[in-house]
């Protein structure tokens, strides 16, 4: 059901592309010198490149990674939306005049200022690159997680119709085509959003009582102590059996009932209320048998069988219960939106993979929860929750990286090069901290819609805004659909513009010393944004099953640790020196990076061994590796001064 | 850097570093706070996290009404 096609979506989302593709080949004639590729000659308007602000920063895992953690955990995806706009202000109040002052096309070229030093622009250009990667491999994931749904294709085709999209549109016309690419998207993305959260209040929010569910979608209450044997007297009732709790299904977490030896069981996962009470909810079954996907015990169907139905996973997302034993609300208020959900209870969707010798299989089951706790931190990152301090050293050490991270991504600070000098780059900054800033609080309105809104795809969290637009409307899921592919698309030509900056400017060029005019350096450029296009498309196809925010996570984390101590230092210290930032950089991207890599959840979602074994306390490296590069800036500086004087 | 903007800037960062600090100190450390609803029904948390972005473009418009064009004619070419 969730997946099913939209022609309205696919019309839509066809249109959105040609029209990105179109703009690129007409704005390509403005890119013929090294300024007009990398910078876009300095002409764009401070309100344009402030809306494309928002349209580089928007990225999937903003728009869709964000919603679908709020519409699945709840609060904890604010956490991100909160910290993604802090960082604005430090490159607001602490970076954006000085980038604009020292540059010229790369974030290399101000960090090298005042050194004219060949290994400053090679630590530079290397981190830019490790930051990009970083960066690009979720919105490759995203691009894939899109187009399956929407078009009906394999997650690999995705991938490189995006990847093939955007090295069109660096390739034809650079900064140009990505800034207006980037402004087009982020004013739809705001401007659609919100009319979706309009459509969303007026719907307002309606529970779905027990009592009027289908016939053994719930079983029980049953009080705690006996609740086999009232089970037990239901079932006869409806002539079932309680299947032996063997194998795989050797847990008190789940049950599962048989109607007779050729259908397909019934699994409930087993709930304990405050009180004691037991009560059964139906659960829904994902397993692979010989390389075909089995739904509930059947093999899913792409399309509708015989009996009209397409046989696939039920959308999943509601209300249990509304305050006062109201069953609908109407039209709502916004401040009303949030009181009435802390007041309800909701079914939050949960998967738990269970194995049994070579045997595996995913059960996902819902659990009532109360409102006031899903609108509280603790949710997703439970960790905060617990007595363990290196949990809460976690948690401080993500929010420290999203504070510090926005500032020192290379395809953000690049675009304060494309106006024309340093009051257009502070009132650009004004202007995205307004556009992002009014998003995200849209984004707690999307996800809570999304979570209630019964439409949800258990497998799929990344695509809960989709899916909450279409249960609004279908032009309007049409319309997101495009917006979301034309997010992926604005965001990576922006990182493959930095990624190519840094190869022909930084590593070529400055480094390397290679000869080049404007136009030959141009031309590197191109054909570097192919090559790390490709590389894009081959780690977004690797990486399917990451979770996209969560890698967005680290890659702060490493731009924040490589990148802002230099930066902020050679602003604010004048005993900065060459030394320093060499070494600066290169400690805090190598420990960062090799933070993460033997950290716990690396172990556990990447090499699939017990994460007990990692080497590092906690998974976020920030909290460590961010004063580390100040840190090792100030006693380096320190030491070569003292050698040179 | 010892220009009127970079001071300024200065002074704004670390205002809002604050409201950040005790927005995360709180979560972390003081949970029970954030639950509490001092108005309209809503709880801290959510309006906490609402003022904290509208600080964020309240400081932003401050900033940009209050700063000076100290060295626009160098813009792009240094």
């Amino acid at each position: 059901m969730n997946h099913e096609q939209s022609f309205g979506a696919i019309a839509v989302f066809a249109a959105f592309v040609a029209f990105t593709l179109g703009l690129s080949f007409y704005l390509g004639g403005k890119a013929k010198s090294a300024k007009g590729y990398f910078a876009a000659e300095g002409e764009i308007p401070w309100f344009i490149n402030g809306v494309a602000f928002a349209g580089d920063y928007l990225s999937a895992a903003s728009f869709l990674g964000i919603c679908g953690m709020i519409a699945f955990f709840g609060y904890d995806g604010f956490l991100y939306s909160i910290g993604y706009l802090a960082g604005w202000v430090v490159a607001l109040f602490v970076v954006a005049e000085p980038m604009k002052r020292l540059g010229k096309f790369t974030f290399a070229d101000a960090l090298d200022s005042t050194f004219q030093s060949r290994g400053i622009k090679l630590v530079a250009g290397i981190s830019t690159l490790a930051v990009s990667v970083f960066y690009l491999i979720p919105q490759m994931v995203g691009a894939g997680v899109l187009v399956e749904p929407l078009l009906g294709l394999p997650h690999y085709v995705g991938v490189i119709m995006v990847g093939a999209a955007v090295i069109l549109i660096v390739v034809t016309a650079g900064m140009v085509s990505t800034t207006w690419v980037q402004f087009l998207k982020g004013g739809l993305l705001v401007v659609f959003s919100t009319v979706m959260v309009g459509m969303v209040l007026m719907r307002g929010f309606t529970a779905t009582p027990i009592e009027d569910m289908p016939e053994l979608a719930v079983l029980g209450p049953y009080s705690g102590g006996s609740y086999e044997t009232e089970l037990a007297a239901e079932l006869e009732k409806h002539s079932l059996t309680v299947l032996p709790a063997t194998g795989l299904w050797d847990t008190p977490d789940f049950v599962r009932l048989s109607a007779g030896p050729d259908a397909a069981p019934l699994v409930y996962s087993v709930s304990m209320s405050a009180s004691g009470a037991i009560t059964l909810f139906e659960a829904q079954t994902v397993e692979m048998v010989d390389g075909k996907k089995f739904v509930n015990g059947r093999e899913q169907e792409n399309v509708a069988g015989e009996d009209g139905v397409r046989h696939d996973l039920r959308p999943v997302g509601r209300i249990l219960k509304l305050p006062d034993g109201e069953t609908s609300t109407g039209p709502i208020g916004p401040l009303k939106f949030f009181s009435t959900l802390q007041q309800s209870t909701m079914m939050i969707s949960s998967k738990k993979t269970l194995k049994f010798e070579t045997d595996t299989i995913d059960v996902y089951f819902e659990t009532p929860t109360l409102g006031s706790k899903l609108l509280l931190p603790g949710q997703y990152f439970t960790g905060i929750r617990t007595k363990l301090f290196s949990d809460k050293l976690n948690f401080l050490s993500l929010m420290l990286a999203l504070f510090c991270g926005t500032a020192s991504l290379p395809h953000i600070l690049i675009r304060y090069y494309t106006v024309k000098d340093e009051s257009s780059a502070r009132k650009s900054t004004i202007v995205g901290i307004g556009t992002i800033g009014f998003f995200y609080v849209l984004s707690l309105y999307i996800g809570l819609g999304a979570m209630t809104s019964g439409a949800l795809d258990v497998t799929n969290n990344n695509m809960a805004a989709p899916l909450l637009a279409r249960s609004l409307a279908e032009w309007l899921f049409a319309v997101i659909s495009a917006i979301a592919f034309t997010t992926v698309l604005g965001t990576v030509s922006g990182l493959i513009l930095a990624s190519a900056g840094a190869v022909a400017h930084d590593l070529l060029k400055e480094f390397g010393q290679m000869e080049f005019n404007d136009s030959e350096q141009v031309r590197v450029a191109k054909i570097s944004s192919v090559v790390v296009g490709v590389v894009a498309i081959v780690l977004g196809i690797v990486f399917k099953e990451f979770n996209v925010t969560y890698l967005v996570g680290w890659a702060f984390s490493v731009a924040a640790s490589a990148n802002l101590p230099s930066l902020v230092m050679l602003l604010f210290w004048k005993g900065v020196t060459k030394q320093g930032v060499i070494a600066a950089v290169t400690v805090g991207m190598t420990t960062s990076l090799g933070w993460i890599l033997l950290s716990a959840d690396t172990f556990s979602k990447v090499y699939k061994i017990d994460p007990e074994l990692a080497i590092t306390p906690f998974s976020q490296p920030g909290l460590v590796t961010i004063p580390l590069g100040f840190l090792t800036l100030i006693v380096v500086s320190l030491l070569t001064k003292k050698r040179a004087e | 850097m010892n220009t009127f903007n970079a001071r300024l800037g200065l002074l704004l960062f670390f205002i809002y570093l604050a409201l950040y600090s005790g927005f995360v100190g709180l979560a972390v450390f003081a949970p029970g706070i954030l639950a509490t609803t001092p108005w309209a029904g809503v709880n801290l948390a959510i309006l906490y996290g609402f003022a904290l972005i509208i600080a964020a473009f309240a400081l932003a418009i401050l900033y940009g009404l209050t700063c000076r064009d100290e060295n626009s004619s160098k813009g792009g070419e240094a």
